[in-house]
Protein backbone atom coordinates (compact mmCIF):
# COMPACT_ATOMS: atom_id res chain seq x y z
CA UNK A 1 0.00 0.00 0.00
CA UNK A 2 0.99 3.14 -0.75
CA UNK A 3 -0.18 7.02 0.36
CA UNK A 4 0.98 9.51 -1.35
CA UNK A 5 0.16 13.46 -1.22
CA UNK A 6 0.68 15.10 -4.64
CA UNK A 7 1.17 19.06 -4.78
CA UNK A 8 -0.71 20.10 -1.99
CA UNK A 9 -1.51 23.84 -0.90
CA UNK A 10 -3.59 24.33 1.88
CA UNK A 11 -5.18 27.85 3.30
CA UNK A 12 -7.96 28.05 5.93
CA UNK A 13 -9.77 30.56 3.95
CA UNK A 14 -9.77 32.48 0.31
CA UNK A 15 -7.83 35.63 1.69
CA UNK A 16 -5.85 33.92 4.43
CA UNK A 17 -1.89 33.13 3.12
CA UNK A 18 -0.96 29.56 2.06
CA UNK A 19 -0.36 27.48 4.82
CA UNK A 20 1.18 24.50 3.17
CA UNK A 21 2.31 24.65 -0.67
CA UNK A 22 2.55 22.50 -3.20
CA UNK A 23 3.58 19.93 -0.82
CA UNK A 24 4.45 16.20 -2.33
CA UNK A 25 5.41 13.19 -0.68
CA UNK A 26 4.77 9.50 -0.39
CA UNK A 27 5.01 6.81 2.37
CA UNK A 28 4.78 3.04 1.86
CA UNK A 29 3.70 0.32 4.36
CA UNK A 30 6.62 -0.03 6.45
CA UNK A 31 7.60 2.86 6.15
CA UNK A 32 7.96 5.12 9.24
CA UNK A 33 8.73 9.01 7.65
CA UNK A 34 9.27 12.16 10.59
CA UNK A 35 8.14 14.93 9.85
CA UNK A 36 10.65 17.54 12.28
CA UNK A 37 10.30 21.75 12.18
CA UNK A 38 9.70 24.54 14.63
CA UNK A 39 6.06 25.45 15.12
CA UNK A 40 3.36 26.90 12.92
CA UNK A 41 4.96 25.01 9.63
CA UNK A 42 1.95 23.78 9.37
CA UNK A 43 2.79 20.17 10.19
CA UNK A 44 -0.67 19.65 11.93
CA UNK A 45 -2.40 20.73 9.02
CA UNK A 46 -0.71 18.33 6.94
CA UNK A 47 -1.36 15.80 9.26
CA UNK A 48 -5.28 16.57 9.19
CA UNK A 49 -5.24 16.59 4.95
CA UNK A 50 -3.23 13.32 5.30
CA UNK A 51 -6.10 11.77 7.57
CA UNK A 52 -9.03 13.33 5.46
CA UNK A 53 -9.94 15.41 8.23
CA UNK A 54 -9.28 18.65 6.17
CA UNK A 55 -9.88 18.61 1.96
CA UNK A 56 -6.41 20.45 0.61
CA UNK A 57 -7.18 23.95 -1.71
CA UNK A 58 -5.28 21.81 -4.51
CA UNK A 59 -3.35 18.99 -5.08
CA UNK A 60 -5.13 15.41 -3.93
CA UNK A 61 -4.51 12.44 -1.64
CA UNK A 62 -3.97 9.54 -2.99
CA UNK A 63 -4.27 5.88 -0.94
CA UNK A 64 -3.12 3.31 -3.78
CA UNK A 65 -4.14 5.71 -6.28
CA UNK A 66 -7.64 6.18 -5.57
CA UNK A 67 -8.74 8.88 -3.58
CA UNK A 68 -9.09 8.71 0.23
CA UNK A 69 -12.44 7.09 0.82
CA UNK A 70 -14.40 9.72 2.56
CA UNK A 71 -17.33 7.45 3.97
CA UNK A 72 -16.71 4.01 5.84
CA UNK A 73 -13.39 3.45 8.14
CA UNK A 74 -10.39 5.55 6.60
CA UNK A 75 -7.41 3.12 6.78
CA UNK A 76 -5.49 6.53 7.14
CA UNK A 77 -6.02 6.76 11.10
CA UNK A 78 -4.41 9.75 12.82
CA UNK A 79 -3.92 10.53 16.99
CA UNK A 80 -4.04 13.75 18.17
CA UNK A 81 -1.76 15.69 20.31
CA UNK A 82 -4.38 16.16 23.07
CA UNK A 83 -5.97 13.00 23.67
CA UNK A 84 -8.40 14.73 26.34
CA UNK A 85 -9.76 16.59 23.58
CA UNK A 86 -10.15 13.41 21.46
CA UNK A 87 -12.67 11.32 23.87
CA UNK A 88 -16.38 11.91 24.10
CA UNK A 89 -16.41 13.42 28.24
CA UNK A 90 -19.76 11.59 28.44
CA UNK A 91 -18.79 8.12 27.49
CA UNK A 92 -16.80 5.66 29.61
CA UNK A 93 -13.98 4.43 29.00
CA UNK A 94 -14.88 0.76 27.64
CA UNK A 95 -17.24 2.38 24.56
CA UNK A 96 -14.81 4.88 23.60
CA UNK A 97 -12.27 1.78 23.11
CA UNK A 98 -14.64 -0.23 21.65
CA UNK A 99 -15.73 2.74 19.42
CA UNK A 100 -14.48 0.73 15.82
CA UNK A 101 -13.36 -2.73 16.63
CA UNK A 102 -12.56 -4.59 20.31
CA UNK A 103 -9.03 -5.31 21.33
CA UNK A 104 -8.64 -8.68 23.05
CA UNK A 105 -7.39 -8.79 26.67
CA UNK A 106 -3.76 -9.68 25.74
CA UNK A 107 -4.14 -6.53 23.25
CA UNK A 108 -5.03 -4.33 26.35
CA UNK A 109 -2.46 -5.56 28.40
CA UNK A 110 0.29 -4.82 25.88
CA UNK A 111 -0.89 -1.34 25.80
CA UNK A 112 -1.02 -0.87 29.83
CA UNK A 113 -4.48 -0.26 29.85
CA UNK A 114 -5.84 -1.54 33.20
CA UNK A 115 -8.98 -3.37 33.06
CA UNK A 116 -10.18 -0.43 36.43
CA UNK A 117 -10.10 1.92 33.51
CA UNK A 118 -12.35 1.10 31.30
CA UNK A 119 -15.23 1.57 33.73
CA UNK A 120 -14.04 5.50 34.41
CA UNK A 121 -14.97 8.19 32.89
CA UNK A 122 -12.34 10.52 30.93
CA UNK A 123 -11.97 12.84 33.52
CA UNK A 124 -10.80 10.76 36.27
CA UNK A 125 -8.04 9.57 33.91
CA UNK A 126 -4.46 11.10 33.54
CA UNK A 127 -3.48 12.17 29.93
CA UNK A 128 -0.90 9.53 29.09
CA UNK A 129 -3.94 6.33 30.07
CA UNK A 130 -5.97 8.41 27.79
CA UNK A 131 -3.56 8.30 24.59
CA UNK A 132 -3.47 4.73 25.39
CA UNK A 133 -6.91 4.63 24.72
CA UNK A 134 -6.60 6.87 21.91
CA UNK A 135 -3.64 4.72 20.27
CA UNK A 136 -5.85 1.24 20.73
CA UNK A 137 -8.98 2.66 19.43
CA UNK A 138 -7.23 3.53 16.35
CA UNK A 139 -4.55 0.47 15.88
CA UNK A 140 -7.65 -1.32 14.32
CA UNK A 141 -6.59 -4.39 11.88
CA UNK A 142 -8.14 -2.07 9.10
CA UNK A 143 -5.42 0.41 10.02
CA UNK A 144 -3.04 0.83 7.23
CA UNK A 145 -1.29 3.89 7.72
CA UNK A 146 -1.15 5.97 11.21
CA UNK A 147 -0.38 9.33 11.70
CA UNK A 148 0.88 10.68 14.58
CA UNK A 149 0.70 14.24 15.54
CA UNK A 150 2.51 14.92 18.96
CA UNK A 151 1.12 12.15 20.24
CA UNK A 152 3.78 11.78 22.91
CA UNK A 153 4.90 15.83 23.78
CA UNK A 154 2.65 15.63 27.04
CA UNK A 155 3.83 12.41 28.22
CA UNK A 156 7.07 11.81 31.05
CA UNK A 157 9.93 10.28 29.55
CA UNK A 158 8.69 6.91 30.73
CA UNK A 159 5.62 6.75 29.33
CA UNK A 160 6.73 7.95 25.95
CA UNK A 161 9.39 4.97 25.37
CA UNK A 162 6.49 2.53 26.48
CA UNK A 163 3.89 3.94 24.14
CA UNK A 164 6.85 4.57 21.20
CA UNK A 165 7.20 0.78 22.09
CA UNK A 166 4.15 -0.49 21.88
CA UNK A 167 3.42 1.25 18.55
CA UNK A 168 6.64 0.33 17.20
CA UNK A 169 6.00 -3.15 17.79
CA UNK A 170 2.42 -2.92 16.21
CA UNK A 171 3.20 -1.38 13.31
CA UNK A 172 6.26 -3.58 12.06
CA UNK A 173 4.07 -6.76 13.10
CA UNK A 174 1.25 -5.11 11.03
CA UNK A 175 3.76 -3.77 8.29
CA UNK A 176 1.38 0.05 9.14
CA UNK A 177 3.05 2.58 7.58
CA UNK A 178 3.66 5.73 9.55
CA UNK A 179 3.99 9.22 9.51
CA UNK A 180 5.52 10.77 12.51
CA UNK A 181 5.16 14.56 13.51
CA UNK A 182 7.01 15.61 16.18
CA UNK A 183 9.53 18.92 18.02
CA UNK A 184 11.87 16.49 19.07
CA UNK A 185 14.77 15.21 16.36
CA UNK A 186 16.39 12.77 18.49
CA UNK A 187 12.70 11.24 18.88
CA UNK A 188 12.32 11.13 15.39
CA UNK A 189 15.49 10.01 14.93
CA UNK A 190 14.95 7.13 17.42
CA UNK A 191 11.77 6.12 15.55
CA UNK A 192 11.71 7.14 12.24
CA UNK A 193 13.05 5.18 9.09
CA UNK A 194 13.27 8.41 7.10
CA UNK A 195 13.22 11.66 8.30
CA UNK A 196 11.69 15.06 6.79
CA UNK A 197 12.40 18.68 7.59
CA UNK A 198 9.26 20.81 7.05
CA UNK A 199 11.95 23.43 5.74
CA UNK A 200 12.27 21.08 2.97
CA UNK A 201 8.82 20.45 1.88
CA UNK B 1 -15.02 6.31 48.36
CA UNK B 2 -17.15 4.19 46.96
CA UNK B 3 -19.81 4.29 49.77
CA UNK B 4 -19.85 8.03 50.03
CA UNK B 5 -21.25 8.02 46.02
CA UNK B 6 -23.57 5.53 46.86
CA UNK B 7 -25.04 7.74 49.19
CA UNK B 8 -24.72 11.05 47.85
CA UNK B 9 -26.25 9.42 44.73
CA UNK B 10 -29.20 7.60 46.59
CA UNK B 11 -30.01 10.45 48.59
CA UNK B 12 -30.48 13.08 45.55
CA UNK B 13 -32.66 10.58 43.80
CA UNK B 14 -35.11 10.32 46.89
CA UNK B 15 -35.63 13.66 47.14
CA UNK B 16 -36.10 14.34 43.50
CA UNK B 17 -38.36 10.91 44.18
CA UNK B 18 -40.52 13.14 47.33
CA UNK B 19 -40.32 16.34 45.09
CA UNK B 20 -41.99 14.81 42.36
CA UNK B 21 -44.63 12.86 44.33
CA UNK B 22 -45.48 16.17 46.24
CA UNK B 23 -46.01 17.85 42.66
CA UNK B 24 -47.98 14.79 41.25
CA UNK B 25 -50.18 14.57 44.30
CA UNK B 26 -51.00 18.47 44.51
CA UNK B 27 -52.03 18.45 40.23
CA UNK B 28 -53.83 14.59 40.80
CA UNK B 29 -55.47 15.76 43.68
CA UNK B 30 -56.23 19.21 42.02
CA UNK B 31 -57.52 18.17 38.97
CA UNK B 32 -60.13 15.48 40.63
CA UNK B 33 -61.17 18.19 42.89
CA UNK B 34 -64.83 18.83 42.05
CA UNK B 35 -65.66 22.63 41.83
CA UNK B 36 -68.12 22.09 44.90
CA UNK B 37 -65.41 21.72 47.10
CA UNK B 38 -63.99 25.15 46.85
CA UNK B 39 -67.73 26.81 46.22
CA UNK B 40 -69.26 29.63 47.56
CA UNK B 41 -70.51 29.60 50.98
CA UNK B 42 -71.75 33.03 52.51
CA UNK B 43 -72.48 31.22 56.21
CA UNK B 44 -68.16 30.97 56.81
CA UNK B 45 -66.51 33.63 55.26
CA UNK B 46 -63.47 35.26 56.06
CA UNK B 47 -62.61 32.69 58.90
CA UNK B 48 -59.41 32.52 59.66
CA UNK B 49 -57.24 29.55 59.32
CA UNK B 50 -58.82 27.12 61.47
CA UNK B 51 -59.69 23.04 61.95
CA UNK B 52 -62.26 23.06 59.30
CA UNK B 53 -60.67 25.20 57.05
CA UNK B 54 -56.69 25.10 57.27
CA UNK B 55 -55.82 28.02 55.35
CA UNK B 56 -59.16 29.96 56.10
CA UNK B 57 -61.79 31.18 53.69
CA UNK B 58 -62.21 34.41 51.83
CA UNK B 59 -64.52 36.79 51.44
CA UNK B 60 -66.95 34.86 49.64
CA UNK B 61 -67.06 31.60 52.02
CA UNK B 62 -64.50 29.75 49.70
CA UNK B 63 -62.44 27.35 51.02
CA UNK B 64 -58.56 28.63 51.04
CA UNK B 65 -56.81 25.53 50.88
CA UNK B 66 -58.80 23.62 48.41
CA UNK B 67 -59.28 26.59 46.23
CA UNK B 68 -55.13 26.61 46.92
CA UNK B 69 -54.63 22.71 45.68
CA UNK B 70 -57.19 23.68 42.93
CA UNK B 71 -55.21 27.04 41.59
CA UNK B 72 -51.68 25.23 41.61
CA UNK B 73 -52.92 22.12 40.09
CA UNK B 74 -54.08 24.64 36.74
CA UNK B 75 -50.62 26.33 37.04
CA UNK B 76 -48.82 22.84 37.15
CA UNK B 77 -50.75 22.18 34.02
CA UNK B 78 -50.33 25.29 32.21
CA UNK B 79 -46.47 25.08 33.52
CA UNK B 80 -45.93 21.80 31.63
CA UNK B 81 -47.50 22.80 28.54
CA UNK B 82 -45.71 25.76 28.35
CA UNK B 83 -42.39 24.46 29.37
CA UNK B 84 -43.06 21.28 27.16
CA UNK B 85 -43.98 23.61 23.71
CA UNK B 86 -40.75 25.82 24.63
CA UNK B 87 -38.27 23.18 25.16
CA UNK B 88 -39.42 21.00 21.92
CA UNK B 89 -39.25 24.82 19.72
CA UNK B 90 -36.07 25.35 21.68
CA UNK B 91 -34.23 21.90 20.41
CA UNK B 92 -35.56 21.94 16.98
CA UNK B 93 -34.00 25.72 16.58
CA UNK B 94 -31.16 25.01 18.53
CA UNK B 95 -30.31 21.94 16.28
CA UNK B 96 -31.39 23.54 12.94
CA UNK B 97 -29.58 26.49 13.35
CA UNK B 98 -26.55 24.98 14.36
CA UNK B 99 -26.21 22.23 11.53
CA UNK B 100 -27.85 24.21 8.53
CA UNK B 101 -26.18 27.49 9.40
CA UNK B 102 -25.72 30.34 7.43
CA UNK B 103 -29.18 31.74 6.20
CA UNK B 104 -31.11 29.84 9.36
CA UNK B 105 -28.73 30.46 11.44
CA UNK B 106 -29.01 34.26 11.38
CA UNK B 107 -33.00 34.50 11.10
CA UNK B 108 -33.37 31.82 14.17
CA UNK B 109 -30.15 34.17 16.35
CA UNK B 110 -32.00 37.55 14.95
CA UNK B 111 -35.58 35.99 16.67
CA UNK B 112 -33.87 34.94 19.49
CA UNK B 113 -32.45 38.76 20.14
CA UNK B 114 -35.59 40.11 19.31
CA UNK B 115 -37.55 37.78 22.35
CA UNK B 116 -35.19 38.19 24.58
CA UNK B 117 -34.48 42.19 24.11
CA UNK B 118 -37.96 43.08 25.07
CA UNK B 119 -39.23 42.89 28.59
CA UNK B 120 -40.37 39.74 29.31
CA UNK B 121 -43.77 40.76 31.04
CA UNK B 122 -44.40 42.80 28.26
CA UNK B 123 -44.32 40.51 26.05
CA UNK B 124 -46.38 38.15 27.70
CA UNK B 125 -48.79 40.59 28.51
CA UNK B 126 -48.90 41.65 24.13
CA UNK B 127 -49.50 38.17 23.57
CA UNK B 128 -51.86 37.07 26.09
CA UNK B 129 -53.92 40.22 24.84
CA UNK B 130 -53.70 39.34 21.37
CA UNK B 131 -55.24 36.12 21.15
CA UNK B 132 -57.78 37.41 23.85
CA UNK B 133 -56.90 36.35 27.63
CA UNK B 134 -58.10 33.07 29.20
CA UNK B 135 -56.82 29.84 29.90
CA UNK B 136 -55.89 29.67 26.37
CA UNK B 137 -54.05 33.18 26.58
CA UNK B 138 -51.90 32.81 29.06
CA UNK B 139 -50.93 29.25 27.97
CA UNK B 140 -49.97 30.34 24.64
CA UNK B 141 -48.18 33.33 25.77
CA UNK B 142 -45.92 31.90 28.55
CA UNK B 143 -45.13 28.92 25.77
CA UNK B 144 -44.28 31.38 22.86
CA UNK B 145 -41.45 33.46 25.31
CA UNK B 146 -39.51 30.79 27.02
CA UNK B 147 -37.78 28.93 24.18
CA UNK B 148 -34.85 31.75 23.38
CA UNK B 149 -32.72 30.85 26.43
CA UNK B 150 -32.52 26.98 25.95
CA UNK B 151 -32.68 27.46 22.34
CA UNK B 152 -29.04 28.98 22.42
CA UNK B 153 -27.92 27.05 24.79
CA UNK B 154 -28.85 23.90 22.97
CA UNK B 155 -27.24 25.75 19.25
CA UNK B 156 -24.09 26.22 21.33
CA UNK B 157 -23.91 22.76 22.55
CA UNK B 158 -24.14 21.44 19.24
CA UNK B 159 -21.78 23.86 17.40
CA UNK B 160 -18.85 22.85 20.11
CA UNK B 161 -19.74 19.16 19.69
CA UNK B 162 -19.38 19.49 15.37
CA UNK B 163 -16.30 20.84 15.74
CA UNK B 164 -14.48 18.50 18.66
CA UNK B 165 -12.26 15.83 17.65
CA UNK B 166 -14.04 12.95 18.86
CA UNK B 167 -16.66 13.76 16.67
CA UNK B 168 -14.82 14.33 13.45
CA UNK B 169 -12.50 11.14 14.65
CA UNK B 170 -15.58 9.04 14.62
CA UNK B 171 -16.81 10.04 11.44
CA UNK B 172 -13.44 8.88 10.10
CA UNK B 173 -13.66 5.76 11.94
CA UNK B 174 -16.93 5.07 9.25
CA UNK B 175 -19.70 6.43 11.66
CA UNK B 176 -22.37 7.86 9.72
CA UNK B 177 -23.77 11.10 10.19
CA UNK B 178 -26.89 9.57 12.10
CA UNK B 179 -24.91 7.52 14.02
CA UNK B 180 -22.81 10.19 15.22
CA UNK B 181 -26.24 12.31 16.31
CA UNK B 182 -27.24 9.71 18.42
CA UNK B 183 -24.12 8.41 19.78
CA UNK B 184 -22.10 11.20 20.44
CA UNK B 185 -24.44 14.67 20.34
CA UNK B 186 -28.06 13.32 22.09
CA UNK B 187 -25.71 12.24 25.63
CA UNK B 188 -24.30 15.74 25.46
CA UNK B 189 -27.80 17.22 23.97
CA UNK B 190 -30.26 15.66 26.40
CA UNK B 191 -29.10 16.50 29.76
CA UNK B 192 -28.40 20.38 28.71
CA UNK B 193 -32.17 20.20 27.30
CA UNK B 194 -33.86 18.14 30.05
CA UNK B 195 -32.07 20.32 32.81
CA UNK B 196 -33.42 23.05 30.81
CA UNK B 197 -37.14 22.07 30.51
CA UNK B 198 -37.06 21.05 34.49
CA UNK B 199 -35.92 24.36 35.13
CA UNK B 200 -38.46 26.46 32.55
CA UNK B 201 -40.83 25.41 34.74
CA UNK B 202 -40.75 27.59 37.53
CA UNK B 203 -39.98 30.28 35.09
CA UNK B 204 -43.17 29.66 33.26
CA UNK B 205 -45.62 28.97 36.93
CA UNK B 206 -44.33 32.40 38.27
CA UNK B 207 -44.73 33.97 34.97
CA UNK B 208 -48.55 32.52 34.44
CA UNK B 209 -49.20 33.75 38.48
CA UNK B 210 -48.38 37.30 37.81
CA UNK B 211 -49.75 37.43 34.27
CA UNK B 212 -53.38 36.54 36.23
CA UNK B 213 -52.07 38.81 39.19
CA UNK B 214 -52.09 41.65 36.83
CA UNK B 215 -55.43 40.68 35.51
CA UNK B 216 -54.09 39.69 32.25
CA UNK B 217 -54.37 35.90 32.53
CA UNK B 218 -57.07 33.99 33.56
CA UNK B 219 -60.46 34.90 34.30
CA UNK B 220 -61.47 35.30 38.06
CA UNK B 221 -63.66 32.52 38.68
CA UNK B 222 -60.73 30.22 37.79
CA UNK B 223 -59.12 29.48 40.69
CA UNK B 224 -55.56 30.25 40.18
CA UNK B 225 -52.36 31.18 42.36
CA UNK B 226 -52.65 34.77 40.74
CA UNK B 227 -56.52 34.93 40.98
CA UNK B 228 -56.04 34.45 44.47
CA UNK B 229 -53.29 36.71 45.29
CA UNK B 230 -54.79 39.19 43.39
CA UNK B 231 -57.90 39.02 45.05
CA UNK B 232 -56.10 38.93 48.49
CA UNK B 233 -54.80 42.56 48.28
CA UNK B 234 -58.11 43.92 48.66
CA UNK B 235 -58.11 42.32 52.23
CA UNK B 236 -54.81 42.44 53.22
CA UNK B 237 -55.07 46.36 54.75
CA UNK B 238 -57.87 44.42 56.51
CA UNK B 239 -55.96 41.81 58.47
CA UNK B 240 -56.88 39.32 56.70
CA UNK B 241 -53.24 37.84 56.22
CA UNK B 242 -53.96 34.20 55.85
CA UNK B 243 -55.53 35.21 52.09
CA UNK B 244 -51.80 36.06 50.36
CA UNK B 245 -49.43 34.40 53.10
CA UNK B 246 -50.31 30.61 52.53
CA UNK B 247 -51.54 30.91 48.70
CA UNK B 248 -47.89 32.73 48.41
CA UNK B 249 -45.83 30.09 50.31
CA UNK B 250 -47.43 27.10 48.48
CA UNK B 251 -46.38 28.59 45.01
CA UNK B 252 -42.80 29.34 46.59
CA UNK B 253 -42.64 25.79 47.55
CA UNK B 254 -43.15 24.36 44.29
CA UNK B 255 -41.03 26.81 41.99
CA UNK B 256 -38.44 26.32 44.62
CA UNK B 257 -38.68 22.27 44.07
CA UNK B 258 -38.54 22.40 40.67
CA UNK B 259 -35.45 24.42 40.82
CA UNK B 260 -33.38 22.13 43.31
CA UNK B 261 -34.20 18.62 41.13
CA UNK B 262 -33.09 20.75 37.92
CA UNK B 263 -30.05 21.68 39.43
CA UNK B 264 -29.58 18.31 41.75
CA UNK B 265 -30.35 16.47 38.25
CA UNK B 266 -27.60 19.05 36.87
CA UNK B 267 -24.93 17.59 39.44
CA UNK B 268 -26.09 14.55 38.69
CA UNK B 269 -25.47 13.92 35.53
CA UNK B 270 -22.66 16.32 34.84
CA UNK B 271 -19.38 13.50 34.20
CA UNK B 272 -16.71 16.09 36.57
CA UNK B 273 -19.19 16.33 39.70
CA UNK B 274 -21.27 13.00 38.71
CA UNK B 275 -19.21 10.32 40.21
CA UNK B 276 -19.14 12.37 43.29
Amino acid sequence: MLLEANNISFRYTEKSPLILEDVSFKVSEGERIGIVGPSGYGKSTLAKILAGYEKPTSGEVKLDGAPLPMKGYCPVQMIYQHPELSVNPRWKMVKTLNECWEPDDSFLEKMGIEKAWLKRWPSELSGGELQRFCIARSLSPETKFLICDEISTMLDVITQSQIWNILLDTAKERNMGMVIITHNLALAERVCTKIVKVKEL
Amino acid sequence: MIKKTLNRKIIITIFICLALAYLIVISIVGILMDSSEYGVNYADKLIGPCKEHLFGTDAMGRDMFKRCIKGLSNSLVVGLAASIFSSVVALIFGIASAVLGGFTDKVIKLAVDLCMGLPHLVLLILISCMVGKGAFGVTLSVALTHWPSLTRIVRQEVLQLRSSQYVKASARMGKSPFTIAVTHMLPHVIPAYLIGLVLLFPHAIMHEASITFLGFGLSKEVPAIGVILSESMNYITTGKWWLAVFPGIMLLIVVILFDIIGETLKKLWNPGSGNE
